[in-house]
């Protein structure tokens, strides 16, 4: 499959904003600046990348409760994330969601969603009325290996079928779900099968390498948006942090962790391609390095100043309007 | 027919009353509304208005009388064209119908009328276990308290076992079973996939089947996947089949706002569980009351709720070391006496209580705080019985105010023990929003000390 040298060059700077962001988030949830519960969506990259690089602004997509990758993906701002997980009244959602509810309409962003399987429902609904618009237009749902297994996500997936709905069911399978490995919670060979058994097209890909994502993402996408019906995708990908900020990962294998970011990292896999096929020059990668720490930077600089949400603030969205 | 002016009833149990003066004389004209005496009960001087247009007739009943029995005819309205013969034959009149309906009365065993309240189901409840002064105790945290009480159970009923996500192997993603796979192995500590109303159902199923699951939810917030098994299953089938299929099942794991998680994690299901026939629930505060609950909860043969708070899990109490230390679910208890103003509340939210009781007792103000330990059945009486002796209340809770357990517990009170109220009851709840992210609106968006004792002062008429 083609794709541009500008068209590299931004899915990686996406991919190194999501990297940064979250091994920043790591380094500063550790001063104690940021409460509750984090998530971190580092290692998986090149699958939001690689998925979001075929959308349009009025595609859909919804997350999960390790959605900062899927909302960078789509396009929501960087800095409006990092205010929002520091609390502050210029977050993107005015500091009343943090890191697990992000969400932005404006950017086909549906939500975060802090409850295991509450997005593929949702998803089979903004296809639904994708395919009334009947512009071509998609949704795409990003579960784990975890969400496969619960109801609603086998729910979502016959309801796609039986309306035709063009949904997506992007399902990364870091092979943890929470705490537990995935050959112990899911039951069958792998995840893909139970998509087909719905009835749907389905494919499977390593995750880590973000050009056979962006390869099959580009055939997935051309059959949604031909009106063939819904298809799903298994990722297979890595979880570089716990389940989330403070998680001991004593059931994780004994190097396992070091390993995966030696041989598994999608960052140095995107270069190694790169620089072997002569794809963009990795003084151009090096460059885009150097913005996006600046970007980082600068939005954690900013956070940490900006003022939280007011006293007013705490009674209003309740409703669209008190009248 | 001339007006008869009766002794009024100011409240349901009230029986006689007292007429303080009479502001108007015979003779006078007077409106409908105008004030035509004031009446004395042993809560309140109240103004009694004319019913209707007319001349002040006769007062029947002099100024300083009392102990006058409810609907006792005390003065007559003259209208257009009535003389002072009239009443002669309206106090006639009178006089046979109460013998009519003494009669009636006797005939029957008809009781006078009461106002109609709905009552939950009536349960007989026992005391708290008497401890022996010499009882041993140990210091242990909520999160080992609770372990206890599920190891001690599954050591003497092997029909008991532990279901959830992360239980076994993690040893719970609160490390509430910690050591529990270890001792009781694989086959009674389940680990499960991430299916809440898969376990839910699976645990119900289990229950009607003869087992004792004890189900648990990584938290409540998540068990929301499961609400229609733990209601339309567990709480409902035994009705459902007259009593024919039982459900002894345990849906444990914290409730409640933990910090900084948010709408979708932080939420106290108290009042959404205690509305439904059929379940019991319980919300321990103390360790020792973790351990007493969640064993009673386990050896009950209905499905019974308890609401854990994540963060209470590290705090440390004593607790009585033995295996039968079990709780009856359904007593409240009083963690504080006191004489001026009743607290009630559950959980988490008692920090806040007796933390406001100790900052009050200092300016004079004496808390009785209540822990209501079981929302249901719901032991109104404890707070009855405080609420006479103070006749102030404060109810305290993180829900949500509209239906909450304040709002039920405002019902029962003024039902109960109106005429003892000396304010308008107070609740402290959870501001009516889902709650928020952002640390300053958190902190707004719950229930706090100083939102108590601005309660407190309220009910009891002071400056703060």
């Amino acid at each position: 499959m083609q794709i541009s040298e500008d068209a590299l060059k931004q899915a990686y700077r996406q991919m190194k904003t999501i990297r940064m962001f979250e091994e920043r988030l790591h380094d500063e949830i550790m001063t104690g600046e940021i409460a509750g519960f984090t998530h971190l969506y580092a290692g998986q990259e090149a699958v939001a990348v690689g998925v979001c690089e075929h959308l349009d602004y009025n595609d859909t997509i919804a997350s999960t409760h390790r959605g900062h990758g899927h909302c960078i993906a789509k396009g929501c701002d960087v800095r409006g994330m990092m205010l929002e997980i520091y609390g502050r009244a210029d977050g993107i959602c005015k500091g009343k969601g943090g890191s697990m509810h992000i969400a932005d309409i404006e950017k086909g962003m549906l939500g975060a969603n802090g409850i295991v399987g509450g997005g593929p429902p949702i998803v089979v609904g903004a296809a639904l009325a994708a395919k009334l618009y009947g512009d071509g237009r998609l949704a795409v749902a990003f579960s784990g290996d975890g969400a496969c297994n619960q109801g609603t996500t086998f729910e979502a997936m016959n309801l796609a079928v039986v309306t035709n709905a063009p949904a997506i069911f992007a399902f990364e399978n870091n092979h943890y779900s929470e705490h537990t490995g995935v050959a112990y919670a899911v039951g069958s060979e792998d995840i893909a099968s139970r998509a087909e058994s719905f009835g749907m097209k389905a494919w499977r890909v390593d995750g880590c390498d973000f050009f056979k994502v962006y390869e099959t993402m580009g055939e997935v996408v051309d059959h949604v948006r031909a009106g063939k019906g819904p298809a799903a995708v298994e990722f297979d990908t890595e979880r570089f942090f716990g389940h989330f900020e403070g998680d001991p990962q004593n059931y994780r294998g004994e190097g396992e962790i070091a390993r995966l970011r030696k041989e598994r990292d999608c960052i140095t896999i995107f270069r190694e391609h790169a620089a072997k096929n002569k794809l963009v020059s990795k003084k151009d990668l090096d460059a885009i390095d150097k913005e996006v720490s600046d970007l980082i930077d600068k939005s954690v600089e900013e956070s940490r100043a900006a003022a939280p949400p007011t006293a007013e603030d705490v009674l209003t969205d309740v409703y669209i309007d008190y009248i | 027919m001339p007006v008869e002016v009766v002794m009024p009833a100011l409240s349901p149990t009230m029986e006689q009353g007292k007429i303080a003066n009479w502001t108007v004389k015979e003779g006078d004209k007077v409106e409908a509304g105008d004030v035509l005496a004031e009446i004395e009960t042993d809560k309140a001087l109240v103004e009694l208005e004319a019913a209707a247009d007319g001349e002040v007739g006769k007062l029947v009943i002099a100024a300083g009388t009392s102990d006058i029995p409810v609907n006792t005819p005390i003065a007559y309205l003259l209208r257009d064209g009535e003389a002072l013969s009239d009443i002669e034959a309206t106090q006639a009149q009178t006089l046979s119908q109460a013998t009519e309906e003494t009669e009636t009365s006797e005939t029957t065993g008809a009781t006078p009328t009461q106002p109609t309240n709905p009552t939950p189901i009536a349960v007989t409840i026992a005391e708290d276990p008497e401890l022996p002064a010499d009882a041993e105790m140990k210091e242990q945290t909520v999160r080992e308290a609770l372990r206890d009480a599920m190891a001690e159970e599954m050591r003497r009923d092997e029909k008991v076992f532990v279901i959830g996500e992360e239980v076994a192997e993690y040893e719970g993603a609160y490390k509430v079973t910690q050591g529990l796979l270890e001792e009781f192995g694989a086959k009674r500590v389940i680990d499960t996939p991430i299916v809440e109303h898969g376990i839910a159902g699976l645990g119900v199923g289990a229950a009607f089947a003869g087992l004792r699951p004890v189900v648990e939810f990584m938290t409540f917030n998540f068990a929301m996947q499961a609400i229609d098994q733990i209601i339309n299953s567990a709480a409902k089938t035994h009705y459902m089949s007259g009593g024919l299929v039982t459900c002894p099942i345990v849906f444990r794991g914290p409730n409640g706002a933990a910090r900084r998680v948010a709408a979708q994690h932080s939420q106290d299901f108290s009042a959404w569980y205690a509305h439904i026939p059929g379940l019991k629930v319980v919300a321990p505060y103390t360790a020792a009351d973790a351990k007493g609950l969640l064993k009673a909860a386990i050896r009950d043969p209905n499905p019974v709720l308890v609401l854990e708070n994540e963060l209470l899990y590290a705090v440390k109490a004593d607790v009585p070391v033995s295996d039968d230390y079990v709780l009856p679910i359904g007593r409240a208890k009083i963690l504080k006496a006191g004489a001026d103003v009743t607290l009630v509340s559950h959980s988490r939210s008692l920090d806040a209580c007796l933390e406001a009781a100790a900052s009050l007792s200092s300016e004079g103000v004496d808390c009785e705080v209540i822990d209501l330990r079981s929302l249901r059945p719901l032991d109104t009486a404890t707070v009855i019985a405080s609420v006479k002796k103070t006749n102030r209340l404060v109810t305290v809770e993180e829900g949500w105010p509209v239906a909450g357990i304040g709002a039920e517990i405002t019902a029962a009170v003024q039902n109960e023990a109106f005429d003892y109220l000396d304010a308008p009851i107070a609740r402290v709840t959870g501001l009516d929003v889902p709650l928020p992210y952002a640390d300053n609106l958190e902190k707004m968006a719950l229930p706090s000390t100083e939102k108590v004792i601005q309660a407190v002062n309220a009910v009891c008429y002071r400056q703060g």
